[in-house]
């Protein structure tokens, strides 16, 4: 007892606090990745499970690689996976950034009220949110009717429809990621933007400048850590995306995260399924490793 | 010279028009009598009538709810550990690695964890014969390892705007490491380390990608039960469920809000009145 | 000379919801002229500088710059530059290009720009570091490129909000001198904000006394730490000990004060708008008390007891008790040298205290 207290003394836990976690991520994280690593370079074959290292084929098998350039369906999901993604990308900053910088103008009571208010869809469901757009955009609902007679307002008599084809399609799959990775987009915007000093604003205005001109001189340069941030919230999980396609989306034109469910589960070609994997998670550290580049030279500059 | 910002309260209003009316829309809707869901047939509640009597909901919710206590529970301890081991422990050995472990499923696109995961337990029953059965075990420990990194963030950020000088104190007068952290760290963080809990349960009770990956026969969650029932379309019934969550959800989070609010505002009305007893 | 003045500032008020933070100010600046606005915090010259600025529009009044009505003009328009107290250095830009940062709205060429920085970083001495962000540069440093961009687009009226407060103790001295050299060879109008009266005396010709949004008093340096106007201003600037008196004759040119405390009377420089008979307050500083062993040969003399003495070197403080239980600051400069000589009066001693009748601050308030 006099022994273990001591051990305690000494080390204050310092062993248990870093090696449990330390252990469990390594188990049930970094082994499963590795094993998905290996795995897009192993050979699929009928047994259970359904691959082998060697056979026919050398040790290493770059044939799922190979096919990730060579055939169309692959290249066609990566791209419609990253289009859809920037696009995405692109109108929660479009919308988000004048909402965030709406929170830091307006008075400390409403602006936590309306914090609340952006943080609050983000806790209630994300199938819900998802689905909540479905009622809106299908044919019968009352707001495709009202975008319907607007369009047709608009447009020459020829191009009149009866209904919008929203559902199913890229464009119901971009909105849907815009509603529901739009707070990811305003938090961190507001974050960058509520940390600026508001009398470089004045300050700027009395050396001469009109507010358009502080907006693009002062506030916009230093924000841009916040929108790479909130950029790269919305574009990760979004250029991953698996749901919304799947409820909202074209099934002829999948994204990624469809393509490696399907090569895991219909097709049973695991190894495939990894390459596509890896090959989605290469793309996505790019990005990541840009921001953090980007943090590490703005903390230096601290 | 402070003129009202119009195009940025506008677009204020237009992007919480964005964020309700879709909500809003369908909480009116799930009054509906129509069994066309998207048509107006009068009001009824007699979807929600019927949600209570379906025995299948209820079976998902319950076991949702007995995942999301269990990994957010243990996801909180392991998370808030490795928090503190980013930001106390100092450097040791493998911490690169750890603190790469501890950001990478905060990045990792869910249907990489979720398949990874997959092949991970599927290998392992067939090597050690163990999870003989994916279904509650299996979504709860992969949902502990992706919530449990969002914990440590939480905890890390609070720990990092910590004054030292507190611990310091209590080692001055004659605490050991372990009864510091008992007695200062972990108080002092708690409400970060609840704020993490509360965000592990909620990621737990929403996640469809990773657990339709580690569900096996027999284990449906609610979000599971959704999915599988909106991707034949929109129906009545779910509009009244979904409006349920929300509501709940909703007063969850407003009730929490008031609270931090009045806390705030007592800490504030306190400090003032010190101010001025104390001249 | 009202109608005339560069910078006249007429019955300037301002209020926010019930708060009125400037009441009814009216002021005169003369061309060329350091202005200070002094007084503590919440008396309302942030408030008044800030509507100089155009960042605040007045509740009532008027203000004209140069014979031209500042009303409803934005800040972006008025050839008004200010020099913020955080100094507000865009840190995403460089000395070089916060310095040249107003010019991009003046009708000038590229070269003409350059020079302008150029010029600009020579006079506060920054040359060497043009090319650094705000954050590698010292305080006292960011001080002068904040100065060098509010006068690089040559402002009519640079503003300056508590110059001296971020700086340490040393700094400051020297910065006092630089900024005035940097004025006199600019020839720019300074008006600067601050709660530290010895900043103000140093730096400016002039100085508005503020006190809950209202100018109490103005006038040089001198003026009003001589002949303050007022109790406010008496106490605000340096430190008095104030004692109730009676008017109870005038002559000579002299006021006779029936003191209570002093439980004599005592002759004071007379003021314009006192009567005999009037309550007044009799204001005495404390360096302006002579203290002795020996009953001295002077006009106004008082009998007391040192009650607490406080050496600083240079100088001591004593507190003296009177007869009536009243206390009296009284500063004595250390002229000798010496353990003896270096105190006139030790704990309890006896001692007698005499004042010039020119040196007793009559305050009618």
């Amino acid at each position: 007892m006099a022994r273990l207290k001591a051990w305690f003394d000494r080390s204050g836990w310092s062993d248990l606090i870093v090696g449990l976690p330390y252990l469990w991520l390594v188990l049930f994280f970094l082994l499963p990745f590795l094993i998905v690593v290996a795995m897009s370079v192993a050979t699929k074959t009928p047994t259970a499970p359904p691959f082998s290292f060697g056979g026919e084929h050398p040790w290493i098998n770059l044939g799922g690689y190979a096919r990730l350039f060579g055939d169309a369906l692959y290249v066609r999901a990566f791209l419609i996976s990253l289009m859809n993604a920037a696009t995405a990308t692109f109108f929660c900053l479009l919308i988000g950034y004048p909402m965030a910088l709406a929170l830091t103008r307006v008075s400390k009571s409403w602006r936590n009220i309306l914090l609340m208010l952006v943080i609050l869809p983000f806790w209630t469901s994300f199938l819900l949110r998802v689905y909540a757009w479905m009622g809106l955009m299908g044919k019968s609902s009352w707001f495709n009717a009202a975008l319907t007679d607007v369009w047709n307002w608009i447009v020459p008599i020829d191009w009149a429809v009866k209904s919008l084809p929203m559902m199913h399609s890229n464009f119901a799959v971009v909105l849907v990621m815009v509603y529901t990775y739009l707070p990811f987009m305003i938090l961190p915007l507001y974050a960058s933007l509520e940390r600026l000093d508001p009398t470089l604003d004045e300050a700027a205005l009395d050396l001469g400048s009109r507010p358009w001109q502080v907006f693009l001189d002062v506030t916009l340069p230093q924000s841009i850590p916040g929108i790479i941030a909130g950029g790269l919230l919305v574009f990760i999980p979004a250029a991953g995306e698996l749901v919304i396609p799947s409820l909202v989306g074209d099934a002829a034109a999948p994204m990624i995260g469809r393509v490696i469910s399907d090569e895991f589960s219909s097709a049973r070609d695991w190894p495939m399924a990894s390459a596509v994997a890896v090959a989605l998670l290469a793309l996505m550290v790019i990005p990541t490793m840009l921001y953090s580049h980007y943090q590490a030279r703005a903390e230096g500059t601290k | 010279m402070k003129r009202r910002p119009t195009f940025l309260l506008s677009m204020l209003a237009f992007g919480f028009a964005f964020f309700y009316v879709p909500i809003l829309s369908m909480i009116v809707y799930s009054f509906n009598a129509s069994r066309l869901a998207t048509v107006w047939g009068g009001f009824s509640t007699k979807w929600y009538a019927a949600l209570w009597s379906n025995t299948k909901v209820i079976e998902a919710l319950m076991l949702s709810l007995k995942i999301a206590l269990v990994s957010a529970t243990i996801a909180t301890i392991l998370g808030t550990l490795a928090g503190i081991a980013l930001v106390r422990m100092g450097k040791f050995r493998g911490r690169t690695l750890f603190s790469g472990l501890v950001t990478a499923p905060l990045i990792m696109p869910e249907v990489i964890t979720g398949v990874s995961s997959l092949i991970f337990f599927l290998l392992l029953a067939q090597w050690i014969g163990w999870p003989a059965q994916r279904g509650f075990t299996t979504i709860t420990l992969a949902h502990i390892t992706f919530s449990m990194v969002f914990v440590t963030t939480i905890v890390q950020a609070r720990l990092l705007q910590f004054d030292r000088a507190i611990e310091e104190a209590a080692m001055d007068l004659g605490s050991r490491p372990w009864q510091v952290l008992f007695d200062i760290t972990l108080p002092v963080i708690s409400p970060a380390i609840l704020s993490g809990w509360l965000l592990a349960f909620t990621i737990s009770l929403d996640d469809v990608v990773i657990t339709s990956f580690t569900t096996g026969p027999g284990s449906t969650t609610l979000p599971l039960l959704i999915w599988s029932k909106v991707k034949l379309g929109v129906t009545p019934d779910i509009n009244a469920l979904a409006t349920l969550m929300v509501l709940a959800v909703g007063l969850g989070v407003v009730v929490a809000g008031i609270i931090m609010n009045r806390t705030e505002a007592r800490r504030l009305a306190d400090e003032r009145l010190a101010y001025r007893t104390n001249g | 000379m009202a109608d005339t003045a560069f910078l006249r500032i007429e019955g300037v008020s301002k209020t926010f919801g019930t708060f009125h933070a400037v009441r009814d100010v009216t002021l005169s600046v003369a061309q060329g002229e350091i202005f200070a606005l002094l007084g503590g915090s919440g008396c309302g010259k942030t408030t008044l500088l800030r509507m100089l600025a155009g960042f605040e529009e007045p509740t009532a009044g008027r203000i004209y710059l140069d014979g031209k009505d500042m009303a409803g003009v934005p800040p972006w328009l008025r050839p008004v530059h200010m020099m913020f107290q955080s100094y507000a250095l865009f840190p995403h830009m460089t000395v070089e290009t916060n310095v040249a940062y107003g010019l991009k709205h003046e009708p000038m060429s590229k070269a003409e720009r350059a020079d302008r920085v150029r010029e600009m970083l020579d006079l506060v001495q920054l040359t060497q570091f043009a090319k650094r962000k705000p954050h590698q540069i010292s305080g006292g440093q960011r001080q002068r490129v904040a100065l060098a961009r509010a006068l690089a687009r040559q402002p009519k009226l640079l503003l300056l909000d508590e110059p001296l407060a971020a700086l340490d103790k040393k700094l400051r001295e020297h910065t006092q001198f630089e900024l005035m050299s940097i004025q006199e060879r600019t020839g720019v109008t300074f008006i600067v904000v601050t709660h530290d009266q010895e900043e103000a005396m140093t730096l400016a010709d002039r100085i508005a006394v503020m006190d809950k949004g209202e100018v109490r008093q103005v006038g040089s340096p001198t003026e009003v730490y001589e002949f303050p106007a007022n109790r406010f201003v008496a106490s605000f600037i340096g430190s008095i000990t104030t004692f109730a008196a009676t008017v109870v004759g005038r002559e000579d040119g002299q006021l006779r004060l029936k003191v209570a405390d002093f439980g004599t009377e005592v002759l004071a420089r007379d003021v314009a708008g006192i009567t005999e008979g009037q309550a007044v307050t009799l204001a005495l500083r404390p360096e302006k008390i002579t203290i002795s062993q020996a009953r001295p040969e002077a006009a106004n003399v008082v009998e007391g007891v040192v009650k607490d003495l406080a050496y600083f070197g240079k100088d001591s403080l004593y507190r003296i008790t009177l007869p009536s239980g009243a206390l009296v600051q009284v500063h004595a400069v250390n002229a000798r040298r010496g353990d003896e000589a270096a105190r006139v009066a030790d704990w309890d001693d006896k001692v007698w205290l005499s004042f010039e009748p020119g040196a007793a601050i009559v305050l009618g308030d």
